[in-house]
């Protein structure tokens, strides 16, 4: 078969060229992805947490949480967002499509974000959180001072493995309507009929957005690692 | 060793379409040396071709590639020809005729200029037109009435650059949502987020006759875009290509096309037996009186 890269400079018909149209998808990639990215540490982090206190409800509420988002598939849980919830709640129709794909990859991401912090929690020994109270610190305090900075030293490694997930998940985006990455191959190959190079080209930007995180996370990984302890044994 | 049976097909199908490309002739002496025949068909193209489950697939343009097959077994004098079903989805497609895996695609695959750099086509036997669906309540009589409302197409399909063109030379605004399959542009209508769905004609009637209540939905308005449907092959191969030319128009000559139209396209059909009534379209009518390959670049908008 014989290449055509040049397709990329056809126009689209709608007054921009497919590379154009490329990147403004590879932005929406990375912004579902980001934003997605920050809900999912954030509500993961709270949830992982709440799964290691003494306080039962919280417990009881992390956990119930993370088996609700981490047993439904993804494409599902878009599916309910985008089509079952406002068909129930009829005000929640008039939500952008970008809330709703954000919502339902950051909860999804953050099931299993909260499964890797309360991990990261539980492998440190259990003398810490009883000195740290003892010193006569509240608990918020403890997690904060002695156990938290700790944890999350523990988790960089598999939470950058989310953190490229999660780029590559944003792809079920186009499922309701974002014009990312995905969208664009599977658009942008049937107007052209230039399947190969399209996907090709789709691909080697994933791999770069993905690859990109990966190396943000080892810098981050080498500037906060404590010498002689854990994470900082290298 | 007893293999099963479907797999020794295969492997031998497959070792066939090797050699054969191999020696570089053409597919009506494959077709001849091996005893089968490919149809490359689809799973889900309207009333054109799609499957009933089980390995069964039907439609118009399946049962035309059947009879194509059959006049092909007559022409070469054979006593017997073995019929194999290749799915195809429209990213693979144009590679597995090209490499030999599918000797003859009859589904929905429009000829355009693009595509003629890379195989051939038959004359065109369907033409398609990009149609509005509306609710029958909303209003919308054509396009000039998409101005300000949401307009629901599926992604990986030629109407979203449809919409797109429509769009600029109308200078009109309006949103765009794009389902993931038909089923889910259909869904975008019926739960009220988009006011109308653009796609090819044949596939709105179809989903509408199969809707709940198919008389809450209509197709309205002007022909948006025409691109004929045609059986596509191999490049560079014109005897098969004749053969099966031959083939469709005695077809047409015999009205035998005709009555195919009007049970797939009238009649109710399989699985649910509703019926998409679309009449054949004067534009079809012109393609099956005067046998062109023209490209889609080559039709004007009525």
């Amino acid at each position: 078969m014989s290449w055509d890269w040049k397709v990329f400079f056809q126009d689209t018909g709608g007054g921009q060229t497919y590379l154009n149209w490329m990147m403004s998808a590879w932005g929406w990639t990375l912004l579902v992805s980001a934003c997605s990215l920050v809900v999912a540490l954030v509500v993961g982090s709270i949830m992982g947490i709440f799964r290691t206190t003494p306080v039962k409800a919280l417990v009881w509420l992390g956990n119930a949480w993370t088996e609700l988002f981490r047993n439904i598939p993804l494409l599902v849980q878009i599916f309910l967002w985008y089509h079952v919830i406002p068909s129930i709640f009829k005000g929640l129709q008039a939500v952008p499509d970008f809330v709703a794909v954000v919502i339902a990859l950051g909860f999804f991401t953050s099931a299993r974000i909260s499964e890797q912090v309360r991990a990261g929690i539980q492998a440190l020994p259990r003398g810490q959180r009883y000195a740290g109270l003892a010193m006569g610190l509240t608990l918020p305090q403890t997690y904060r001072f002695v156990l938290l900075p700790m944890a999350f030293r523990i988790v960089i490694p598999p939470l950058t493995s989310e953190s490229m997930n999660i780029i590559k998940n944003s792809s079920v985006a186009f499922a309701v309507s974002i014009s990312e990455l995905t969208f664009f191959a599977m658009q942008a190959q049937e107007e052209t009929s230039r399947g190969v190079e399209i996907y090709l080209a789709v691909t080697f930007l994933y791999f770069i957005s993905a690859f990109a995180v990966n190396r943000v996370a080892a810098v981050i990984e080498k500037r906060v690692q404590v010498p002689g302890m854990i994470g900082g044994g290298k | 060793m007893k293999l099963h049976s479907k797999t020794t097909l295969a492997l031998v199908a497959s070792v066939f379409a090797i050699t054969a490309y191999a020696q570089d002739s053409g597919t009506l002496k494959k077709i001849k040396d091996s005893g089968a025949i490919v149809l490359g068909t689809r799973e889900s193209s309207g009333a054109l071709a799609f499957t009933l489950g089980d390995g069964k697939y039907v439609g118009f343009h399946t049962e035309m590639a059947e009879k194509i097959a059959s006049d092909i077994q007559k022409q070469l004098g054979m006593s017997q020809l073995k019929v194999t079903y290749q799915p195809v989805t429209s990213q693979n497609r144009i590679p597995l005729v090209q490499n030999g895996t599918v000797d003859l695609e009859c589904g929905s695959t429009t000829n355009n200029a693009g595509r003629q750099k890379d195989v051939a086509f038959a004359m065109t036997t369907y033409v398609e037109e990009g149609r509005i669906l509306t609710k029958a309540s909303s209003g919308i009589t054509g396009i000039a009435g998409l101005n300000g409302k949401t307009v629901a197409t599926t992604t990986g399909t030629t109407s979203v650059q449809t919409l797109r063109k429509n769009k600029r030379a109308a200078g009109m605004d309006f949103k765009e949502v794009f389902g993931k399959d038909h089923a889910d542009s259909f869904l975008l209508l019926e739960s009220g987020r988009a006011d109308a769905f653009v796609m090819d004609g044949q596939i709105l009637a179809g989903l509408a006759s199969k809707a709940k209540n198919p008389a809450d939905y209509k197709i309205v308005g002007e022909v948006l875009s025409v691109e004929p449907i045609a059986c596509m092959m191999r490049k560079d191969d014109p005897a098969f290509q004749k053969a099966v030319d031959n083939s469709i128009q005695a077809m047409v000559k015999s009205g035998q096309l005709a009555k195919m139209y009007d049970k797939w396209f009238m009649q109710p059909i399989p699985p649910a037996n509703t019926k998409v009534g679309l009449p054949l379209s004067d534009a079809t009518k012109a393609a099956w009186a005067n046998p062109n390959t023209k490209p889609m670049e080559e039709y004007a908008l009525p």
